[in-house]
């Protein structure tokens, strides 16, 4: 709100009784002057925003002694990118977290996928006499505090021998999602009924109905699923940092984790291994990045 | 066969499909959520540490919770965060939404850049901010000097830890951007104009139009704001591990701590219910307080 106050106020004294009409020069200046003190307020903000980045960046290209030098070296004198191969493949086998993040995250996003488009379809499409206590139910699982399964997860987990395996990261995820679930549904919704009766008409089956007319329509939602799916996947740390243990099968996440403990001082190599471990994500939003923002603006609506 | 039992006939069928759908959702739910709900409430009644057999305590574990210091000072601490992040976030992101909404060239980008950072969550960005959090190399600390004042501690020092960790979370309030431009999009363009029409100058349009109508908005932000900061620990047990002292110990790392440290799993399972308490009574809070200033426009 400061920011839009301040905004505004730069623009010139505006006239104390507004039904005056202006000089059309008059209102121009104004309004001028109002845009640009918008254009300024961005720009400063953005700079906050992307300042961090920055910082990142140079600091993975700065040596030891640049990092830790007063004053501050806003930029390197000297470049240094062998910090990101020294990084990478120092004394932990990034690449191997690597390969791990991709399997456990391509896994999990196709579990997503499946287990959660046939439920969505059902709520949103078919009748039966315990769905709406079945949808109340989802709904509720959504308000519940991940703490709360938490601990009894393990426990079953640890007494099934699936600690330090891929299964209770994986497996889980191959029996539907509660938030995307009902997202999709929401989108199931909007579809028009003409068209599935019109396809039922011709002699559809219910799964050609889905394969055929409402998945085509639901692209948006689904593209926004599998975003939200991967990143939440590739940015996984606290299941895999309870249930996988051996250095052979951690994730990227987790070696980060080690990564800070390990080398305090070297925020070089820190800063390059933590900007290669976000660069898939990078790529994929700056690709998908309308997907992206009308998922959030879909949570966003659907939620209220 | 009669109209009616043709009907009912496709009904059955049509409930048949219904289960047969929802199914891997159903077993999902029975497996992963409502088994261990169940599991965990009998858990708060055990002591078991995983290695000897679980042993009934009755309420012992409430009663230790209850008298717990370190407990309510998690309490506090949470609290704390949460108002900080809420408070800062909430009004900060709805002036950068306003700002992004204005009709001036470049907003995609601007978007872009303010959305950025909350795309990236997680361990990078922990450790990101334990860099530019550093007392002495840190960004912030090293622009404050530039300028000749000294920063704080922040994540070393007992008063600034939560505070920091606050301006982290800001960083990465993208979605509630998001959400807030959805919501100035969709306000009526014809109550501005009527409103300029009656000489409203742009802080009144602003107090009487933009506020009201987006009060929905910012209520569904707030309350989604809040539970998301209730609940979030995960960079914080990276980056502080609960410290300096118990300065930023919040509620969920009080019960990752002793689920997998001390492996302490009946007590964990009853601060896991303080937890989903505590989330219910700061909503309920917000939707009693919701009546007195959230706007609907349909009663």
């Amino acid at each position: 709100m400061l920011l839009e106050t301040a905004a505004r106020d730069k623009a010139p004294a505006r006239p104390r009784h507004p039904r005056k009409p202006l000089t059309s020069e008059q209102a121009e200046r104004i309004r001028k002057i109002r845009r640009s003190g918008a254009y300024i307020l961005l720009i400063i903000s953005s700079a906050v925003f992307l300042l961090p980045f920055l910082w990142m960046l140079t600091t993975s290209l700065k040596s030891d002694e640049a990092n830790l030098a007063f004053p501050p070296q806003w930029l390197p004198d000297s470049w240094h990118f062998e910090n990101y191969v020294k990084g990478w493949t120092g004394s932990l086998p990034f690449t191997r977290f690597l390969m791990n993040t991709i399997l456990i995250t391509a896994l999990s996003m196709a579990g997503n996928l499946i287990s959660c488009i046939l439920p969505a379809y059902a709520f949103a499409r078919l009748r039966a006499r315990a769905a709406g206590f079945m949808f109340a139910a989802l709904l509720a699982t959504m308000m519940i505090p991940r703490e709360i399964t938490l601990v009894p997860k393990f426990i079953m987990f640890s007494k099934l021998g699936w600690v330090d395996t891929y299964l209770p990261l994986v497996v889980p995820e191959f029996f539907g999602v509660a938030l995307y679930i009902f997202l999709l549904r929401q989108f199931f919704t909007t579809i028009p009924q003409e068209l599935i009766d019109a396809a039922r008409i011709d002699g559809a089956s219910e799964l050609r109905i889905l394969w055929s007319v409402m998945l085509p329509l639901a692209k948006p939602a689904i593209a926004a699923i599998c975003l939200f799916s991967f990143v939440g996947n590739w940015n996984q740390y606290l299941e895999n940092s309870i249930y996988l243990r051996s250095m052979e099968k951690i994730t990227l996440a987790q070696g980060l984790g080690m990564f800070s403990g390990q080398y305090v001082t070297q925020y070089n190599q820190m800063m390059a291994v933590a900007l290669l471990s976000m660069l898939p994500i990078l790529v994929i939003f700056f690709l998908a990045q309308k997907t992206f923002i009308r998922g959030v603006t879909l949570t966003g609506i659907a939620g209220r | 066969m009669t109209a009616v039992s043709v009907r009912s006939t496709l009904a059955r069928r049509e409930a048949r499909r219904f289960h047969l759908f929802v199914s891997p959702w159903l077993v999902g739910f029975v497996l992963f959520s409502a088994g261990p709900i169940v599991a965990a409430v009998v858990l708060s009644f055990m002591e078991w540490n995983l290695l000897q057999s679980p042993r009934w305590v009755g309420f012992a574990n409430y009663v230790r919770m209850v008298n717990d210091p370190e407990f309510w000072e998690s309490i506090e601490n949470t609290v704390q965060f949460g108002v900080g992040a809420v408070a800062l976030g909430v009004t900060f992101t709805f002036a950068l939404a306003l700002l992004l909404n204005q009709p001036l060239r470049f907003q995609g980008l601007f978007r872009t850049v303010m959305y950025l950072p909350s795309v990236v969550s997680g361990l990078a960005t922990a450790l990101l901010w334990l860099n530019i959090l550093h007392p002495d190399y840190g960004l912030i600390n090293k622009m404050l000097a530039s300028v000749g004042i000294q920063g704080p501690g922040w994540l070393a020092s007992q008063e600034w830890a939560i505070p920091g960790l606050v301006l982290m979370s800001v960083w990465g309030a993208g979605n509630t951007i998001v959400i807030y431009l959805a919501g100035l999009q969709g306000i009526p363009k014809t109550l501005y104009e009527a409103a300029e029409i009656d000489g409203a100058g742009w802080w009144r349009r602003f107090w009487s139009v933009t506020v009201p109508m987006m009060s929905p908005v910012i209520f569904f932000n707030v309350v989604t704001g809040f539970i998301a900061a209730l609940q979030s620990y995960v960079l914080i047990l990276v980056m502080t591990e609960g410290g300096p002292g118990n300065a930023t110990m919040v509620l969920g790392l009080y019960i990752y701590r002793h689920a997998f440290v001390y492996f302490d799993m009946g007590y964990a399972a009853t601060l896991s219910w303080a937890m989903f308490v505590l989330v219910i009574v700061v909503t309920a809070i917000q939707f009693s307080l919701a009546r007195r200033w959230v706007h609907y426009e349909f009663k």
